[in-house]
């Protein structure tokens, strides 16, 4: 009996005028444009600098700060309302503020002040100008420092130094696309094996045909899998359009391997179509279903780590987050495409999905219903 | 015009009288803007560390302490050899192993120099970066305090004000990112399918056979799903002052006028779709799936669009969101007055009579 709605199932989605060109079109924009939009790399951080000393020490700071990488001169400024509104125009990030007899109180007091101000609008944004900014500062400190203790620098061979190396794993260039390639492919199949169940079965009551499913002897189960055996088989092939392009596009391959991304996908699929099929199943119309869903949808995306880090989160949103999927498996990908791990070490993920793909399709089979 | 308001309440029916449907409406951007709103940070708070020492001197334990105390940092793990540091990074037990070398404190107080290595985990390069930097940071800091335990005259000093945002909240920036991004999805979802629904049921036949003017037509699907949008936003509103302590800063009036064009444009870009479409599953399917990632991605409400390159930037320029943001931003948080968001007010007023003007080009009188 199965063949039998399996075919009717196909059919239905392949002669539907637009589903099969989606299916196909929408991996290809997604992975082909938007990894380059994301993107969170601080540079050319805009600096507006308000030097009210003119002196050889003020303008050594500020070049110092402009020769790092970090930031780019857009405004100077005379005093600090102009520098405000360079900031409220969008000119300028930051603003250093360099006080008069700056260099005078340096060497005769020992001690001057510098005033920074960032645009803290974006947290992290404002954070990191600042810390960069009173690094370079701190830095500039400690030459200065030298030159004027001059001879007597011999302090500076009991000066304590310590020497910090950083190094990156698993993504030694600290490439952004690689962190995100995977996490789009994620995202493609989420929403493609999410959104289409979620129609299949409210259509048809909305069409009428499912009155005739009703009365046939088609058990719940097996019209619950006819359901969901297309959307498995077109998440192999939208995650093998995703793999496919990032390799060809990005040079992107796993660390590990694919048969392990291949195994988690196809429980992941599972998991995402069954919610769709429970949403289609309690909605009365397609409108319902479909704003139920994209709730669902928007929900999981903006909780699964992809744009912003789970451990940033507070403990509670943790621990929605650990009911979210694809969190879990925004993690398998991520790891297998970079670290190269194994479905060893991938065991809670494994096991948290295999939860889901149950609980989900168990419900689906219940949630049907053949009588009103 | 009595014509035009009675097929304003004949749409007002239609939506009331579903019950479910407004209920979903109205609960989705509550739930969505609180879970949001207090989860979505870009901030690097608690990161994992794992720290490699095969002596326990005192300078490293007071680095030690010193990650510990700071709020970007948690010291979750000690190892003891450089073997253990690929299994915590394969278990993700830590994102950052913070190395000593062998006889730290000593090679420090005999040599002065000592050598620590910081290795991250840089699966997530932005989070790497920064907290690497911090951890830097954090070194450096216990370095100052040992050179001016061996005095050191000159001191700048920088004073730091954080503008706009002192306490760093992560909702002050993704506040206005949600709201935006909320009300364009809900309302072009709404409205999408408000043509092309009449097309499927065949009540089209009866509307198109009516003495309105398709301007009419068009101006009364959009009205009650407006009002519902308001309220939208004002329950969004409500919450992100209450709730999640987003103030104000600026006049609430700019705000209130923006978003209402912004509301606007937004469902009038589902009223395009819905002419465009031929049917109802493709006008949901564009305007949910189609419209959610390039919101997300190339709106700024995650990444900055002065990090993209040129084209993107160009092409973020269509997205209305990215000017709703941008003006929210503006009037919301940094307290500007309406002469500073007049671009995006241009833009949006622009984009509204270009997406009225095709659809009312695109809405067919006759029936094919």
């Amino acid at each position: 009996m199965i063949k039998f709605l399996l075919r009717k199932e196909f059919k239905q989605i392949i002669r539907n005028p637009f589903l099969p060109r989606m299916i196909f079109i929408f991996p290809l924009m997604v992975l082909l444009v938007f990894p380059w939009a994301a993107s969170y790399e601080i540079k050319n951080l805009n600096l507006s600098v308000i030097d009210n000393d003119h002196s050889p020490y003020s303008r050594r700071l500020t070049e110092k700060i402009v020769s790092s990488n970090y930031f780019r001169l857009t405004n100077v400024s005379a005093n600090y309302k102009q520098a405000l509104k360079s900031i409220e125009k969008k000119q300028s990030d930051v603003i250093l503020e360099i006080p008069p007899h700056f260099e005078k109180d340096l060497v005769n007091k020992q001690s001057a002040k510098v005033m920074v101000s960032a645009n803290a609008v974006n947290g992290m944004k404002g954070g990191m100008s600042m810390t960069y900014l009173v690094s370079i500062v701190t830095d500039f400190n400690s030459e200065i420092t030298d030159e004027l203790l001059g001879g007597a620098a011999s302090s500076s061979d009991s000066k304590p130094t310590i020497q910090i190396d950083s190094q990156y794993k698993f993504n030694p260039h600290l490439n952004y696309r690689v962190f995100m390639v995977p996490a789009l492919i994620v995202l493609i199949l989420t929403q493609l094996c999410g959104f289409l169940p979620a129609i299949s079965i409210v259509f048809e009551k909305e069409l009428g045909t499912m009155e005739q499913i009703n009365v046939s002897p088609v058990p719940k189960t097996t019209f619950i899998l006819a359901k969901l055996i297309p959307f498995w088989i077109i998440g192999f092939l939208v995650i093998t359009i995703g793999s496919a392009i990032a390799w060809a596009v990005y040079g992107l391959v796993p660390a590990g391997y694919y048969s392990t991304i291949y195994l988690f996908a196809g429980i992941y699929i599972l998991t995402v179509s069954g919610l769709g099929l429970v949403v289609s199943n309690y909605a009365q119309t397609l409108q319902q279903a479909m704003f139920v869903i994209f709730f669902f949808m928007l929900v999981f995306i903006m909780l699964s780590g992809l744009y912003t880090p789970i451990d940033s989160m507070p403990e509670w949103a943790k621990w929605v987050a650990s009911f979210n999927p694809l969190k879990h498996f925004m993690v398998v990908m991520r790891s297998v495409y970079l670290k190269g791990s194994n479905p060893l070490q991938l065991s809670k993920e494994l096991f948290a999905l295999i939860g889901f793909a149950i609980f989900f399709n168990v419900w689906a089979v219940l949630s049907y219903r053949k009588k009103n | 015009m009595k014509q035009l308001f009675s097929f304003i309440r004949k749409e007002f029916y239609h939506i009331l009288r579903d019950k479910t449907t407004i209920m979903i409406l109205l609960l989705m951007p509550i739930i969505q803007i609180i879970l949001f709103g207090f989860a979505l940070t870009t901030e690097v708070k608690d990161t994992q560390v794992a720290v490699l020492t095969t002596t326990n001197d005192e300078a490293s334990s007071r680095i030690i302490d010193k990650l510990n105390a700071s709020a970007y940092f948690d010291v979750v793990a000690k190892i003891h050899n450089e073997d253990e540091i690929q299994t915590v990074f394969r278990d993700a037990k830590a994102k950052l192993v913070v190395v000593f070398e062998d006889h730290f404190a000593e090679k420090l107080r005999h040599t002065g120099k000592a050598h620590i290595q910081l290795i991250a985990d840089a699966t997530d390069p932005n989070a790497a970066t920064s907290f690497t930097f911090y951890a830097s940071n954090i070194i450096n800091s216990y370095q100052l305090e040992l050179m001016s335990e061996a005095k050191n005259p000159y001191q700048i000093i920088p004073e730091v004000k954080m503008l706009y945002n002192p306490q760093m909240e992560g909702a002050f920036n993704f506040v206005p990112g949600v709201l935006g991004m909320i009300l364009i999805l809900i309302c072009a979802m709404m409205t999408s399918i408000a043509i092309v629904r009449e097309k499927e049921m065949g009540t089209m036949e009866i509307l198109l056979v009516s003495p309105m003017k398709p301007i009419y037509t068009i101006l009364s699907k959009i009205t009650p799903y407006f009002v519902l949008s308001c309220v939208n936003f004002a329950t969004i509103m409500l919450l992100s002052v209450f709730v999640l302590k987003v103030p104000i800063a600026g006049s609430f009036l700019s705000l209130i006028l923006v978003s209402f064009l912004y509301i606007f444009v937004a469902l009038a870009l589902g009223l395009l779709i819905s002419t465009m479409a031929s049917t109802q599953i493709a006008a949901m399917l564009i305007s949910g799936m189609g419209l959610m990632i390039p919101v997300m991605l190339l709106s700024g409400m995650i990444f900055p669009i002065e990090n993209m390159p040129v084209p993107l930037q160009i092409v973020s320029s269509i997205i209305p969101a990215r000017w709703y943001i941008s003006a929210v931003k503006s009037i919301m948080i940094q307290g500007l007055g309406f002469s500073s968001i007049l671009k995006e007010v241009g833009v949006l007023a622009l984009m509204a009579t270009v997406l009225i003007g095709i659809s009312m080009k695109k809405f067919k009188v006759r029936l094919e």
